[in-house]
């Protein structure tokens, strides 16, 4: 059962009454089936149109989707094997953040990314995708892990932003992210990031400071939640889709900011229609880069990584 | 000159100053009433309870620093990259900012000596647009630790800020990677940076340069976190506990190195930077 958004109840309209159809057609004798296949028709134009002019804030929406793929499905979908390690070896195993060894299209690579769940129980045991310092210093580890082994670096990022709590402050989150920020900066073999959600924040770009940033076609990569920007500069919530809109949270405006590299596809409706789809289409995307990588010294590496940051909204 | 500018000027709020000449201040956490000229030559804070207030940039440095210090000159960075509007565009927010401050933004730096060692200082201004972190900011960051690396010599940055500038969207966010490459050449340059953090330093700054110094020192009583209070209290539905967030909390949690007194600063920072700062080459 697919769960609909509020912009998209035309289209639920639609695939209601084509369900209904189709039941009655299976039912009867009448043979409905050229109605069915206008119908059907219709309602993937709708679709199309309707994705094709997404707002930023129902952009936010679709990044946010309840069904919506996340680490978990790109592991099992998009790469043949995943090995995963814990832990920060100070504290604890952060489950908003997970990493480990992967092979993609053949390619051994360090696998790291946020992980938001899908039900309660999942939701609730990874924090809704919310990392702790200690997912964040998991992260560092396995950064420079990677480093000493020569393995290309991948992150997948879908965060609302780092856990805002009394423990993860005494912790010093904003520690662990500034270092996990350096890890990155300091990497030494090729590092691919992928804005695959929501990239929230100082909780995002602490596994983003990459040579190549992607995004998918319908997410959202900001300093701030919508929310949180409306409810700072015009004092109320409710608006949050002006604030999503002046902020230029999406991929079509990242790219032309400089902000990313690259965005990637998704099946039309939004990758939570077809997360197969969606998960070759990242996994292509993100192959294609490290190849194109591959031929770079350590040294021209780290070089691009910095000039990519020391340079970038300078012109526009 | 231009018709505008011209007519800013003459305007009563156009006066560049920093601290208003009031003769009498109220503390704002013990509210006694403070003589200006004695609450200034007590370096801002309060005799009476140790509240160290919020000071600019031309104060600060003039604590800091030995007569006689260059200011940098402020990086031109491109304004507004995003054409931001909430209830007021962000052009005008920064025409006010000026207005009011003497710099063209919340980050200054100034080449000098700290008791004869020589040393690089920043620092940002909580008075302009809550200190935070744009394009110009993290420009300025930069260009005052290229001057470190140039100069060969110490690195200090005073922080304060509300976190990053919103209206500069994913732009201020990516000032964080920015800072941090510079304070890596810095650590690989083998050169001392050293991070003041004052009240009250969060959000995105916290979570990049400031929390990336080889020393951390705090002003006491100095808010410095990551989230907000508001958010925390909202997200764990729960009292936060005494002196959540404060300088003397994060000592106790490792997370800073010492807290010192506004009147100690410079001597503390002057010995660090001997300690630490590559012996000058004999001229």
């Amino acid at each position: 059962m697919i769960s609909y958004l509020d912009f998209e109840k035309p289209v639920a309209e639609l695939e209601a009454r084509i369900a209904e159809l189709r039941a009655a057609s299976e039912g009867g004798d009448v043979d409905l089936s050229s109605e069915l296949a206008k119908l059907e028709r219709k309602s993937a134009d709708l679709l199309t149109t309707t994705y094709a002019a997404l707002t930023p804030w129902q952009k936010t929406q679709v990044a946010r989707h309840p069904s919506r793929p996340h680490f978990r499905d790109y592991v099992a979908m998009a790469f043949e094997e995943f090995v995963p390690l814990g832990g920060d070896r100070y504290f604890g195993d952060d489950q908003a953040i997970m990493g480990g060894l992967a092979r993609l299209n053949g390619r051994k690579v360090m696998l790291i990314g946020h992980e938001k769940g899908n039900d309660t129980e999942s939701r609730l045991r990874h924090n809704f995708g919310m990392g702790k310092p200690e997912g964040y210093r998991k992260a560092i580890r396995l950064m420079e892990m990677a480093g000493r082994f020569g393995l290309p670096v991948v992150t997948l990022v879908d965060t609302s932003g780092a856990f805002p709590g009394v423990e993860a402050e005494e912790r010093g989150q904003a520690e662990a992210i500034a270092r996990s920020t350096e890890a990155c900066l300091a990497l030494r073999v090729p590092m691919v990031s992928a804005i695959v959600g929501e990239g929230g924040s100082g909780g995002a770009v602490a596994l983003a400071s990459a040579e190549r940033v992607l995004m998918f076609e319908h997410a959202v990569y900001s300093v701030i939640s919508p929310e949180g920007c409306a409810s700072i500069l015009w004092r109320t919530a409710e608006k949050a889709p002006q604030a999503a809109e002046a902020m230029k949270m999406t991929a079509q405006d990242l790219v032309q900011l400089g902000v990313i590299d690259r965005i990637v596809p998704e099946p039309t409706g939004g990758a939570h229609r077809d997360p197969q789809a969606a998960a070759v289409a990242l996994g292509g995307a993100i192959s294609e880069e490290l190849d194109a990588l591959s031929q770079k010294t350590p040294q021209e590496l780290l070089r691009l990584r910095e000039e990519r940051f020391l340079t970038m909204g300078a012109e526009g | 000159m231009s018709w505008l500018t011209r007519v800013r000027n003459a305007l009563p709020f156009s006066n560049k100053r920093e601290t208003p000449d009031n003769l009498w201040v109220k503390c704002p956490r013990c509210h006694d009433m403070l003589f200006s000229k004695e609450y200034e030559a007590n370096l801002y804070v309060c005799p009476r309870c140790e509240y160290h207030g919020r000071i600019g940039a031309d104060a600060r440095l003039g604590q800091l620093l030995d007569e006689g210090f260059e200011l940098l000159p402020a990086p031109q960075v491109r304004e507004d990259p995003l054409k931001f509007r909430d209830t007021k565009r962000y052009s005008d927010r920064l025409k006010a900012a000026r207005a009011a401050n003497p710099h063209n933004d919340a980050f200054t730096a100034a080449f000098g000596r700290i008791e004869g060692l020589p040393a690089v200082v920043g620092v940002q201004d909580f008075g302009f647009m809550a200190g935070s972190m744009g394009m110009a900011v993290g420009d300025a960051f930069c260009a005052a630790a290229a001057k470190a690396l140039q100069e060969r010599c110490a690195y200090v940055v005073v922080t304060a800020a509300g976190g990053a500038r919103m209206q500069e969207g994913i732009l201020s966010l990516m000032q964080m990677p920015k800072a941090t490459v510079m304070t890596r050449r810095l650590k690989e340059a083998g050169l001392p940076y050293i991070v003041v953090l004052s009240d009250p330093t969060t959000g995105g700054v916290t979570a990049s340069y400031a929390m990336l110094g080889d020393v951390h020192i705090a002003e006491p009583g100095a808010l410095i976190g990551f989230a907000g209070q508001r958010v925390i209290q909202d997200t764990i539905r729960a009292q936060l506990p005494e002196g959540f967030q404060r300088a003397e909390y994060l000592h106790k949690h490792g997370m800073v190195d010492m807290v010192v007194n506004r009147h100690q600063l410079r001597a503390t920072l002057a010995n660090l930077i001997d300690y630490l700062a590559p012996a000058e080459a004999a001229a």
